[in-house]
């Protein structure tokens, strides 16, 4: 165990951890935005920034990546802290005005407007390109279907070619994990519409043989009782028709 | 593996290399001249080629093969003047030789005689230099890392071997442990040459005591700030000394694999340094059992796609293992975990080259050069406003004075000296009033520039710094990776910003946003090219704060660069209708009005393209 200080307090915690994950469990509140405890830490929002004090010398540092380390002083609200998170937020909120999480987010910092000149249009939808999805796809799912093509302001989340979904098992895991509802996902009868900031694809649902409701993606089926091993027969039936055998 | 590579014998224990070496400075003594000419990238392109080739079919000609040696040699440094040819052993220095002067050259060659209109001329004067060390470029020059680059043909070992080059790894595997290098490594003072200026041999004893079966030993060649190219030049030109370098630190940290990571678009760089690796393979002074020492280590090269950001070390390591060159946080060293998550060395290329120089010296003898803090020499790529452009090696400590004006020759054309900006991209813009300031890691940083790649931009009075700063930036910009947002968002928004400023829209408030921005950067951005982003435009605020405010607050641009803002005028006064603006006006804006009468400008047709103040030799065109 090491002891650290955070906001005055101490603590002990495991070696493994990090800064973020003692701060939130001793419900001390540091504001992310492309951390989740479902794929690795990235690094990329740099919301989620502290000052941290080790032998003498103050830094910046990512608390979702900062592993704890003895005798360092963590501060999660400096004057410092505060000012770049703010500008951090009023970037993104340029990019993506009409994203009503980072607008809340904003408002808990106290910025209801930003500095610079709203993206034209938003082109960029309400993506801030923080690659959860991207990792849920291929960390989670397995499946790499869309990716972060382009690099620097180019960068984009895209399918491969900007059109090519046959990777996407449409289970949705990127619409559900997407912070800003950048992505969306709809069930439309025996459709399921799923639309990435950079296309849009309907997908196939499977049919209950017993009830006739759709009941998942006919391409997530298929991966299950691939990577399952499992008979097809085993998903004839929806889940609450299952319960009734 | 070619032909050549299979008839090198193996050497197998420090004797036999040091026969061999005996045994090849007899034959090169043997001749009595030897003609070096330098093809170094920068005289490729003045046509170094076709005289190394014409020097090589004339000798041939005159059946003097056996007394004059042809060699063609990695760059000399000084590529204003290219393409460069030195007869040694005098070192006789002829400059800007073409096709046409070589058999004059060789008439002379045997007896010593001198063509003296080849010769460098001291500029202002009618002085001609004849011996390279007396040529004012390379007299105050130290060239200890850099000078072999002008006496060997890289793409020969013997050439490498004969010049004592690989005593350095003998000496270590059979007299030295592990600890001994790192020991004298670390006493020697030396820091990493790629930037950071961490210090080399803290780095390799971290490695060294990092737990880990396999340990990799990287050699960081992705050299690509605008105006710098002496890695390049020291790959293409001098292959073996890194190798070499890169072997002891492999040998100190007990590493048995390692890399050399090139951008693509160095291709003789790549060419050199494989056919380096298979010669030196060939030799057994790489690959198993080192020299007959057992130790064993092997090289191979990576082939970087030119991205900026992949010479940031977690980022090269990701390319390295085949995924996007994105950086992570490096609250783990690399010397821990880095290639494949295993103790990585990664060492820049010219601090590789040094490694065997103090092997070889000592380390007391090396930290003897240089300033408290900054050991040993830094080559410099000295480009931009100055008359002599190239490659330079000094001591660390050398003013910049002493490097623009007595190295570099002044400024061109008797303008006056604005800026200069070291370090790259990220480094920063010092004034006039830094110039007597020594060069070294920590003064550079202090004045809010930094060592960075080595790369030296001189600018003159006609160039703007805020224009500067938006070139820097959108180069950075251009090359961010994208991954975080202060670096992709916060660069696209400072340089929307300076558009806005250059452009004579710039606002009350622009300034501060920008010192915000800065801010944002340098604390919070994931990375080194993030957080160093906004030296461009922090040291330009702190030393040319004016210049901005001209542009914001009078809509003026002093330097005269940014076209929004300036006009060309006709001065009257000076002007006797010679014409030559008319001529060289692409637009038709500027019209003759008969002898001795003033030309006169439309401002409705003209396009600004500088053309007419480029062409007047009388003043007669005007900047406002």
């Amino acid at each position: 165990m090491v002891k650290i200080n955070i906001n005055g307090r101490d603590f002990e915690a495991e070696p493994c951890q990090t800064v973020l994950s003692v701060a939130q469990s001793a419900g001390i509140d540091i504001p992310t935005l492309c951390h989740t405890e479902a794929v690795a830490d990235y690094g990329a929002c740099r919301i989620c920034l502290v000052e941290v004090e080790r032998r003498g010398r103050k830094r910046l540092v990512t608390s979702c990546l900062y592993p704890v380390e003895e005798g360092i002083k963590v501060t999660t609200d400096s004057e410092r802290v505060k000012k770049v998170r703010k500008t951090i937020i009023e970037l993104l909120l340029a990019r993506c005005p009409d994203s009503q999480a980072i607008r809340e987010m904003a408002e808990n910092m106290g910025v209801t407007e930003s500095r610079f000149a709203l993206e034209e249009k938003a082109e960029t939808g309400s993506c801030i390109l923080c690659g959860l999805c991207t990792r849920v796809c291929s960390e989670v799912v397995g499946a790499s279907a869309i990716s972060l093509v382009n690099r620097g302001t180019a960068r984009e989340v895209a399918l491969p070619f900007y059109d090519e979904a046959s990777s996407c098992i449409a289970c949705g895991s990127c619409a559900y994990i997407c912070p800003t509802g950048a992505i969306s996902l709809v069930d439309a009868g025996s459709k399921r519409i799923i639309s990435w900031p950079n296309g849009t694809v309907d997908f196939q649902m499977k049919q209950c043989t017993r009830c006739g409701s759709h009941y998942a993606p006919v391409r997530q089926v298929e991966y299950m009782i691939e990577s399952s091993g499992l008979s097809p027969t085993e998903f004839e039936l929806c889940p609450d028709c299952r319960k009734l055998d | 593996m070619d032909i050549e590579e299979k008839t090198l014998k193996r050497l197998n224990s420090p004797q036999e290399l040091e026969a061999l070496r005996q045994e090849l400075q007899r034959a090169s003594s043997a001749k009595s001249k030897t003609i070096t000419i330098c093809c170094g990238t920068g005289c490729l392109a003045y046509g170094g080629a076709k005289v190394a080739q014409g020097f090589k079919d004339e000798i041939k000609a005159r059946g003097l093969e056996n007394e004059i040696e042809v060699k063609t040699t990695g760059c000399h440094g000084f590529c204003e003047r290219g393409p460069l040819v030195v007869i040694r052993p005098e070192n006789v220095l002829y400059q800007r030789v073409k096709p046409t002067d070589i058999g004059e050259i060789v008439d002379t060659v045997k007896d010593g005689n001198i063509v003296d209109r080849l010769l460098y001329t001291i500029p202002g004067t009618k002085t001609k230099v004849a011996h390279e060390h007396d040529v004012p470029f390379y007299k105050k020059q130290m060239r200890l890392v850099f000078g072999a680059n002008g006496y060997i043909d890289p793409t020969s070992i013997e050439d490498y071997i004969g010049c004592g080059g690989y005593t350095a790894l003998a000496k270590t595997l059979y007299s030295m442990t592990p600890d001994e290098v790192i020991s004298e490594v670390k006493k020697s003072g030396l820091r990493g040459r790629g930037g950071g200026g961490f210090a080399t041999g803290a780095k390799w004893q971290s490695t060294q005591e990092a737990h880990g079966d396999t340990k990799y030993v990287i050699c960081n060649c992705d050299e690509g700030d605008p105006g710098a190219f002496m890695d390049r030049s020291l790959m293409e030109g001098n292959p073996h000394a890194i190798l070499e370098g890169m072997v002891i630190a492999a040998f100190a940290v007990g590493a048995h694999e390692g890399y050399i990571y090139i951008r693509n678009e160095y291709p003789v760089a790549v060419k050199h340094a494989e056919r380096a690796i298979a010669q030196a393979e060939a030799m057994g002074l790489l690959g198993r059992n080192i020299l007959g020492s057992g130790f064993d280590f092997t090289v191979k090269i990576n082939r970087g796609g030119g991205a900026f950001v992949c010479g940031e070390s977690t980022a090269l390591m990701a390319s390295l293992e085949g995924r996007v060159g994105e950086p992570r946080a490096k609250y783990i060293h690399t010397s821990e975990r880095g290639l494949w998550d295993q103790p990585t060395v990664l060492n820049n290329v010219e601090t590789l080259a040094n490694v065997p120089l103090i092997i070889n010296k000592g380390s007391q003898w090396y930290s003897g050069i240089g300033t408290a803090n900054s050991k040993g020499t830094k080559i410099f790529s000295l480009v931009g406003k100055v008359n002599n452009t190239g490659l330079i090696e000094v001591p660390m400590g050398i003013t910049l004075r002493e490097i623009i004006y007595d190295i570099g020759g002044g400024i061109p054309k008797n303008k006056k000296f604005k800026a200069i900006q070291t370090g790259g991209p990220s480094g920063g813009c010092l004034p006039e009033s830094r110039l007597d300031m020594p060069v070294d890691f920590d003064e550079l940083t202090r004045a809010g520039s930094m060592m960075g790649s080595g790369a030296m931009i001189v600018m003159d009075e006609d160039n703007c710094m805020v224009d500067i700063a938006r070139y820097f930036l959108s180069f950075l910009e251009g090359e961010s990776c994208g991954k975080c947002v202060p670096c992709r968002e916060g660069l696209k928004r400072m340089r929307q910003i300076l558009d806005r400023i250059i452009s004579g829209r710039g606002e009350d408030g622009d300034i501060e946003l920008l010192e915000d921005l800065s801010e944002t950067l340098t604390w919070g951005a994931l990375c080194g090219l993030g957080s160093g982003a906004a030296n461009p435009i922090m040291s330009t605020l702190r030393y040319f704060r004016d210049e901005y405010e001209s542009h914001i607050r009078e809509k003026r641009c002093p330097a005269g660069v940014c076209k929004p803002l300036i006009t060309y005028n006709i001065v009257e006064a000076n002007c006797p209708n010679c014409t030559l603006c008319i001529k060289a006006c692409p637009a038709g804006a500027i019209t003759g009005r008969g002898k001795k009468v003033p030309v006169v400008l439309d401002q409705s047709k003209c396009t600004k393209c500088g053309a007419c103040f480029d062409v007047c030799r009388l003043n007669a065109v005007e900047v406002r």
